[in-house]
């Protein structure tokens, strides 16, 4: 897909609207707005405990949000709970923080997973699928019979990567990628990324804390702050945002408007 | 004041408790009932629990029969009424020791893995992973155990019934020196299909129970390692005691009419 000028302005691709969740008297979010365009990656920052996680599931339909809308591809899906999408979650694939490959199959069919589940393809033409988005991630054939348990971190995100693109989803969102990972080996991952996804004209959300990636994946940032967007701009605005909490958080500096919870 | 608040904080919690179970219960026969099922992931776990808890079944029943065998007769010969060994080792075995001495102990080895493996899924986020991947987690999940533990508990129990009988039998012959024929004979026409058929629909309803309480536990385990692991001693503890009071209310609906 090449994107084109027309399809910058068509409905967005996702559409959050005063989104709110709450667990008990804790409120995590506090009216999110953020629309996504078709094959735009935004990247989504922020302090660990903000809600960012909670908002990437509630878009999934793993969470329900307590109110405000969420639409995907202009249809509604706020209340649906990902089980109940249909179609809907055919078009969604998610990266975990941790993976989250399932450690009681072998790694091509994890990756085949969707496949054979969810579209009921036959298990061979799957398994060559799944060795064929192997090679995409940069991984051998000969990966595919290991399990799981036997990959390195590095090697795990990246059969989860393969996953995620596997059923050819129009979306698909990111937990904290580089999380965990050594320098160079979170910018394998940045650069597969960008190569299985934002090449490919496929929308992506993201979270992340880490700076280095958000600026690489991302064409839009927006910071998230005690529930709420508080700044939303194109990724190479970010170091020039003239906004305190930003800066605060871009830097990595202990001082400034944003406070750790800490005794003292 | 304080006294007040616990007692309405133990309350409320297990409201809270009873609620989410009945729910998990609902939504999971809801799911058994509608198709799709998993033909492939119901055989591996019948596999698990039927064939795999067999040696442990065997070896509580043919040990219970044996000294089912050898109580009652040292305690009905102060009664010169040691013919009866053969009915109580066969009434025994069937209507009681078969299904909860099977059932406890595959509480114990089921119901343990199965808090531990699904709790486990659910704090490494496998669980979210299944339903991106447009994979219903109580389909893939839950229903292949709740079937596999409903079939085939009664199995293991009909096994049961016949290694422990058969243990009754060994102590009988080669220790007590009943006459072989007379053993089997009084055990043979003493035994009514009731007594058999009631303590297979007991074991159905046990397995019911216990890998109910595995996937339920499992399911909603919070936290790490240590999460897991209060699902896991949750599962037993609470099917092991769900075993206990459904035994009861069943032999009253079976018997006492």
């Amino acid at each position: 897909m090449i994107v084109t000028a027309s399809n910058m302005t068509a409905t967005p691709k996702i559409e959050i609207k005063d989104v709110r969740k709450a667990f008990g008297d804790k409120h995590v979010l506090n009216g999110i707005d953020l629309n996504v365009a078709p094959a735009e990656s935004v990247v989504i920052i922020g302090g660990s405990g903000t809600g960012k996680s909670v908002l990437l599931k509630c878009v999934l339909g793993i969470l329900t949000a307590d109110s405000g809308v969420i639409k995907v591809d202009g249809e509604d899906v706020t209340h649906t709970p990902s089980a109940r999408r249909g179609d809907v979650a055919k078009k969604f694939g998610m990266l975990f923080q941790g993976a989250a490959l399932f450690d009681s199959l072998p790694v091509w069919e994890n990756v085949a997973f969707g496949l054979i589940q969810g579209e009921r393809m036959p298990r061979k033409e799957a398994k060559e699928r799944a060795i064929e988005t192997l090679a995409k991630v940069g991984l051998a054939a000969s990966v595919g019979d290991l399990t799981p348990s036997e990959l390195s971190g590095g090697m795990q995100k990246r059969v989860g990567l393969a996953r995620a693109i596997a059923g050819n989803p129009e979306i698909v969102f990111f937990d904290e990628p580089t999380t965990g990972l050594d320098p160079i080996m979170a910018d394998v991952i940045n650069d597969l990324i960008i190569a299985c996804v934002k090449d490919k004209g496929i929308t992506a959300l993201s979270i992340t804390h880490d700076m280095h990636s958000a600026r690489k994946i991302g064409d839009r940032i927006a910071m998230i702050y005690e529930g709420k967007l508080i700044w939303v701009g194109d990724a190479k605005t970010v170091d020039h945002s003239g906004n305190d909490f930003v800066d605060q958080f871009v830097n990595g500096r202990a001082e400034g408007p944003i406070k750790m919870q800490l005794r003292k | 004041m304080n006294f007040l608040a616990l007692i309405g904080r133990v309350v409320l919690g297990f409201l809270v408790h009873l609620g989410r179970l009945t729910i998990f219960t609902g939504t999971a026969i809801g799911h058994c009932l509608r198709p799709p099922l998993y033909p492939r992931l119901i055989g591996q776990q019948m596999i698990d629990i039927g064939y795999y808890s067999l040696p442990v079944v065997g070896l509580t029943a043919i040990f219970s029969g044996m000294v089912l065998a050898l109580q009652s007769y040292t305690g009905f010969a102060r009664f010169s009424a040691e013919s009866a060994v053969a009915n109580v080792v066969v009434l025994s075995i069937t209507r009681e020791l078969g299904p909860v001495l099977a059932g406890l102990m595959v509480a114990g080895r089921i119901g343990a893995s199965m808090a531990a493996e699904i709790g486990t899924m659910r704090v490494t986020e496998q669980i979210d992973a299944l339903s991106t991947l447009s994979t219903n987690p109580f389909k893939y999940l839950v229903v292949p155990r709740l079937l596999a533990g409903l079939l085939m508990l009664p199995l293991l129990v009909f096994v049961a019934d016949v290694i422990g009988v058969f243990g009754g039998y060994l102590v009988g012959v080669y220790k007590l020196g009943f006459n072989p024929g007379v053993y089997i004979n009084s055990t043979v026409d003493f035994v009514e299909p009731l007594d058999v058929i009631s303590g297979l629909v007991k074991a159905a309803v046990f397995g019911f129970i216990i890998a109910l309480m595995g996937c339920y536990n499992g399911y909603h385990s919070k936290g790490g390692a240590q999460g897991v692991g209060a699902a896991t001693t949750n599962a037993v503890v609470s099917a092991s005691i769900l075993i206990l009071i459904t035994n009861y209310i069943l032999t009253e609906l079976f018997f006492s009419a």
